[in-house]
């Protein structure tokens, strides 16, 4: 129904733009990823060489690892703390629903940086949560470890990132037919049978896609750690962003690039698969 | 809706427990910003309690920072662009998606979402690579190029929602009674479009306001808000930051409220 000069007209300005402005800059990451720095120049010889670093130090791998165990932590966490407010919201909270679920969008779009910021000033040594068990006579000399460490960077993460896990969780909750719950009470079960037999395994679809979300975006954060990690806390894109400021090594950073980017794919591919596996209703 | 099963008091004894726990992952997503809305009246600094001597010297500060005020409006700006860049490309992608086979059109549509999904550094990287590639000097146009298009998702997402509610029949009876693509576009499609297009506007000017990761690395000399505190973090903090950072955090609440608003009403 749609003339051949409508079509052109909606589909070429954003397929344009899009070719120009996502799809060459990640294919010229994926280049320089192949390329090397000598005595500060960029060489365009094609080789494999900082794959072969990145495989032969030690340093980079533990890093990745690290962040990996901080992504994983922030993502159980999360979950924790997501699923059973989700959980309370669509089933429990009662006329107070609306408003209560606006309370939790209303963090979700609250500036990361600003969130970042507040905990920078409750952990530090001279700061909020010391003061105040120095107030309470509960310590003497102020606690120095709640900054500058990787518990820091969890915390941070797990606060950003909480509403984010809630949210799908929340969605595929409102979506489960409530007869089936009823039926599930009429032939006798508990709440709690009645939880984990059916609404639980018809929540798996929107656990899923938060416990992903969660770990994707802490994965590649490099804000929090600067913020609030200290050395300790390094994750694998602070490793990036040193290597694309002083370290001048662009090839190097590509390719680590591209480990996280491959990584991120390959765990949102498995996760749709499985997803569909998954989804009943 | 509650649930009603035998045994009520022991049913309520549990979901007792379960709104007391709620209580607390909400003690937890806001006590941050609490404290740091009350520190922002502290004149004795941004730590040590309890607070006291309560003050709004602050905000007479923030008021006459120059290099703040600057910032603010380079935000502005870069936010303004970033909405206009998203939406032109949104609409035209989302009608795209929704009524035009092209080839590799499975392959837009993951493109266009990558930006929310992976790492900002990745975009922030790869759009600084094509920067230097293009011998683009970094000022605010390269920080509104990143937003404008890290956010086109946040627009077509929220547009195809809007396109898959409308009512076809309007667009059909429209060009059956000979009216142009053209004018149909400007006469039916845009119009009932009007609710998402703001509410996508709305977000992706809160999103771009707050953005840190790609600005991180497209920024040049003129710094946006975000950033301008960035630096000052390393600096060492003081009641100003706060009282700044509560003035986005309740500009982002207004928004983000009118944004659910229209959503819901949609």
């Amino acid at each position: 129904m749609y003339s051949r000069a409508y079509k052109l007209a909606v589909a070429i300005p954003p397929l344009l733009w899009v070719t120009l402005f996502l799809l060459v800059p990640y294919a010229l990451l994926l280049s320089y990823s192949f390329w090397t720095v000598s005595s500060g120049t960029i060489m365009r010889q094609w080789n494999l060489e900082n794959y072969r670093d990145l495989g032969r130090n030690w340093m980079y791998l533990q890093v990745l690892f690290r962040s990996m165990k901080i992504a994983g932590a922030v993502t159980m966490l999360a979950l924790v703390l997501g699923y059973p407010l989700a959980y309370y919201l669509s089933f429990h909270a009662g006329a107070r629903k609306d408003l209560l679920y606006q309370l939790v969008i209303v963090p979700l779009w609250v500036s990361y940086l600003v969130r970042g910021y507040a905990w920078k000033t409750i952990l530090g040594s001279d700061g909020v949560l010391n003061g105040f068990l120095q107030y309470l006579h509960l310590v003497r000399e102020p606690v120095g470890f709640f900054l500058y460490s990787p518990f820091a960077v969890v915390l941070v993460l797990t606060h950003i990132y909480t509403p984010f896990t809630l949210l799908p969780i929340y969605a595929s909750l409102e979506h489960i037919p409530r007869h089936l719950v009823e039926a599930s009470q009429d032939l006798g079960a508990s709440p709690r049978v009645t939880f984990w037999r059916v609404i639980f395994p018809l929540s798996l679809p929107g656990l899923l896609a938060g416990a992903t979300f969660a770990f994707v975006l802490t994965l590649g954060d490099f804000l929090a750690p600067l913020l609030v990690g200290g050395a300790s806390g390094i994750m694998i894109s602070n490793i990036v962003v040193s290597l694309f400021g002083a370290a001048f090594d662009w090839p190097l950073g590509a390719a680590i690039s591209v480990c996280i980017m491959l990584l991120v794919l390959g765990m949102l591919f498995a996760v749709e698969r499985t997803e569909k596996k998954w989804t009943f209703t | 809706m509650d649930l009603h099963v035998s045994g009520q008091s022991s049913v309520r004894r549990r979901f007792g427990w379960l709104a007391t726990y709620a209580a607390g992952v909400f003690a937890f997503l806001y006590l941050p910003i609490v404290v740091l809305i009350l520190y922002s009246f502290n004149r004795e600094g941004v730590g040590g309690f309890p607070p006291r001597h309560l003050t709004l010297d602050w905000y007479r500060m923030l008021a006459s920072d120059g290099a703040i005020l600057d910032a603010v409006v380079n935000s502005l700006l870069v936010a303004l662009a970033a909405v206009a860049i998203a939406l032109a490309l949104g609409l035209p992608a989302a009608l795209a998606l929704d009524r035009v086979a092209f080839p590799g059109k499975a392959l837009f549509r993951r493109l266009v979402l990558l930006p929310l999904i992976l790492p900002g550094i990745i975009t922030g990287l790869s759009l600084l690579m094509l920067a230097v590639f293009a011998g683009m000097k970094l000022s605010l146009l390269t920080v509104i190029i990143g937003h404008g298009t890290a956010l086109i998702s946040v627009g077509t997402t929220e547009i195809s929602a809007g396109l898959q509610k409308m009512d076809r029949a309007q667009e059909e009876a429209s060009l059956d009674l000979g009216a142009s693509y053209w004018r149909t576009f400007w006469r039916v499609t845009l119009p009932n479009l009007r609710l998402p297009l703001v509410a996508a506007g709305l977000l992706i000017f809160t999103l771009s306001m707050d953005e840190i990761a790609v600005s991180f690395f497209l920024i040049g000399r003129d710094n946006t808000l975000p950033l301008e505190i960035w630096g000052r973090l390393r600096r060492g903090l003081t009641p100003e930051i706060n009282a700044v950072s509560t003035i986005i955090f309740l500009a982002s609440v207004g928004l983000i409220l009118v944004w659910y608003r229209l959503r819901t009403r949609s």
